[in-house]
């Protein structure tokens, strides 16, 4: 997994609430078996028009956006199902942070494992980043994940919580899969220690 | 006598699979009795698995099925379903190769126990009470009706699963939501889950695993209990739970997987401790009555957006919060529905009878009731999709597909349809559909396509008059 550490950049507002996952990145692109390639369908009902060209007034097309490596968007973000597509489709676009009151459980730990990260902010944090990145959208923010704040233009600092864990697999890199596969031995203990609750292959 | 302190249901089954205990700064690691896989979400988890070279640590363990991007169209002359969608033949081969590789179960599209994978676990069995169940979709809640802990993950953890039969989480908090009362004649679970989601919103549940309690959920049979337990996601939660009873030992009994004989006599009396302790407390906690509750139908583009069938669409000026407010004109505008309009009397295009919350036998049986002896509407498309080949062939058993044929609907193989829209059943942008799937947002079922959510009995009462009808009033 790619670290996350700093990142400084512009931002893209989406100022809508509960952008599920499926106006993210829609089923009919969930065919492939690959992660990668789905950046240019990311919101594509939102983005394109009936023939496939962009919406000049979506956001993401606007010509002061392009660049944009952070995303601003209403609460509950990344509701509904759990397609890991999702990050997939928002990294594969060059995003690297999501800024949002509230995130759904999942997206959140799916964001987490592509080292996309989501940051929460209360609603006037919110607000105000909105008015920022439409005011002027060249205004760059910086996210410090080690000291877990953003700092606006004016040198202001805001602090964002993150889970313990998320926040040092991000800055090292660190993949949970290896982590878990360290866990080996407790996993065989506790396999001798417990019941076979299914066994799928046989039939009772 | 020792005495530990009271628990609920969600703590019993968390600690009986705990690995590793969750510190200040590492997550629990979390032993998975039950994965389910299908075609969607496993390839690059699979993928993963290959380029670090690990096997699939508990293939018995581990069962696959095809449901998401396969057709449901009938089958042809020599008895198979066309696959007419190059890339979804490829994924589905993809899926074949894979769990032969790495030695798992699969049923495969038209096999006999293919169908939907939240339809097939309970009904083989293999979904039962105390169990931790995961599967790479967020309608994994469905298990929970056993009183199993089940939740939907991301492909990267499909992966760890995979390896390691067991996840990295961190501890959820408990909800209650408690249904006093009985159902009044004509009002489902459907009409329960809606009416909780529209209390408590989208993101009430966040964080939470909820646990369905109170006599209305005590007298509903399992397929009713499955039915809201689906749609915990819809509320936010991963997770909802109802406790084991009699209902569901003999829903369970029998199956091709339950266990038998000693065994089975064993199992109840561990499931019987399951229940939530008297005296144990939950983070948070509503009652609703449920004899107060109508039929419920949503109106806007995400489940939240529900309302007693007899009552009008809400008028974004009377909400305060603006975000809420444009939210509200948004979905108005994408469903093209008037603030204060009536649903009773709106047209529909489409009626879609299936998917993982509501395509099991009852729920057939329930569509099937107010159809016989009746038609579908001219110019309305019916869909009537099993949630998996068993149920097909008992609905048929039971003369069901000829109810329904004889209506003029179309009587489809088992998968999830017209729920998700990737297997060529979809709407047309703009028209109207009428569904017992559990997604309204927009485009959910189609492009363009407008979803409106309600129970089977709603659904099919409906088809028959082309527009929204109060089914009380067809008995
Ligand atoms: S029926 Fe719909 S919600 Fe259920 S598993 Fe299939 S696509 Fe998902």
């Amino acid at each position: 997994m790619p670290a996350f550490t700093t990142l400084t950049g512009t931002m893209v507002p989406l100022p809508i609430e509960n952008i599920d996952t499926d106006q993210i990145i829609p089923a009919r692109f969930l065919k492939t078996t690959d992660k990668t390639g789905l950046g240019n369908n990311l919101f594509a009902d939102w983005r394109y028009d009936d023939d496939g060209n962009p919406r000049p007034d979506f956001p993401l097309n606007q010509p002061q956006y392009q660049g944009a490596q952070i995303l601003l968007a209403g609460d509950n973000f990344g509701c509904g199902s759990s397609r890991e597509h999702a990050p997939w489709a928002l990294i594969g676009y060059g995003l690297r942070a999501i800024i949002s009151t509230r995130f759904a459980d999942i997206f959140r730990n799916n964001a987490l494992k592509n080292g996309l990260l989501p940051v929460t902010v209360d609603q006037a944090t919110l607000q105000q980043l909105f008015s920022l990145s439409t005011e002027d959208p060249a205004t760059a923010i910086t996210i410090d994940l080690a000291s877990q704040t953003v700092t606006l233009p004016d040198g202001r600092t805001l602090s964002f919580p993150i889970d313990g864990f998320a926040r040092y697999c991000l800055l090292n890199g660190v993949d949970q899969l290896g982590y878990l596969m360290q866990q080996m031995p407790q996993i065989e203990a506790y396999e001798r220690t417990h019941p076979d609750r299914v066994n799928t292959l046989q039939p009772q | 006598m020792t005495s530990s302190p009271p628990r609920t249901l969600f703590d019993k089954v968390w600690d009986a699979h705990v690995v590793t205990p969750q510190q200040d700064d590492t997550p629990a690691t979390l032993y998975i009795d039950l994965h389910l896989v299908h075609e969607v979400t496993s390839p690059q988890a699979f993928s993963q698995l290959r380029e670090r070279g690990l096997r699939v640590r508990r293939p018995d363990h581990t069962l696959a099925t095809m449901d998401h991007s396969t057709p449901t169209l009938p089958r042809n002359a020599k008895g198979i379903i066309p696959i007419l969608d190059a890339m979804a033949a490829a994924q589905l081969e993809q899926l074949k190769q894979n769990c032969d590789e790495f030695g798992i179960p699969v049923y495969e599209l038209g096999s006999e126990n293919q169908g939907i994978v939240h339809v097939i676990g309970p009904e083989q069995g293999l979904t039962q009470p105390g169990m931790t169940i995961v599967c790479g979709d967020s309608h994994t809640s469905t298990h929970g009706a056993f009183g199993a802990l089940a939740f939907g993950i991301g492909t990267s953890e499909v992966a760890h699963v995979l390896a390691t039969q067991c996840l990295l989480q961190s501890r959820p908090k408990t909800f209650e939501i408690r249904v006093d009362g009985r159902l009044k004649p004509g009002v489902t679970a459907k009409d329960i889950i809606l009416a909780v989601i529209a209390r408590i919103g989208i993101d009430g549940g966040t964080g939470h695993v909820f646990e369905y309690t109170g006599e209305a959920i005590r007298s509903l049979n399992m397929e009713g209990r499955m039915t809201i337990c689906n749609m915990s996601i819809e509320g936010g939660a991963r997770a909802g739970m109802v406790a084991p009873d009699d209902t569901t030992f003999e829903y369970v009994a029998g199956r091709p997987y339950a266990p038998q004989g000693q065994a089975w006599d064993n199992a109840v009396r561990t499931w019987r401790q399951l229940p939530t302790d008297e005296g144990a407390s939950y983070d948070r906690s509503i009652t609703l009555n449920a004899s107060t509750l109508e039929p419920m139908i949503t109106y806007g583009t995400n489940p939240g957006m529900g309302i007693p069938i007899s009552e009008r669409i809400p008028d974004p000026a009377s909400i305060g919060d603006l975000s809420q407010r444009q939210a509200l004109e948004k979905a108005l505008n994408y469903m093209a529905l008037k603030p204060g309009q009536p649903l009773l009397g709106q047209k529909v295009d489409v009626v879609f009878i299936g998917s993982c919350t509501n395509s099991r036998i009852s729920d057939l049986r329930a569509a099937a009731q107010v159809l016989r002896g009746r038609r579908v509407a001219d110019g309305i498309r019916m869909l009537v999709v099993p949630g998996s080949q068993r149920v097909k062939r008992q609905a048929e058993a039971e003369g069901l597909d000829k109810i329904f044929r004889e209506a003029g609907a179309e009587w489809r193989e088992a998968g999830c349809s017209m729920c998700i829209a990737m297997n060529g059943d979809q709407l047309q942008p703009g028209q109207y559909a009428i569904s017992t799937s559990n997604r309204n947002f927009e485009g959910r079922q189609g492009k363009g396509g407008r979803t409106f959510l309600a129970s089977p009995l709603t659904a099919a009462a409906a088809a028959v008059t082309g527009r929204i009808t109060d089914a009380r009033e067809m008995f």
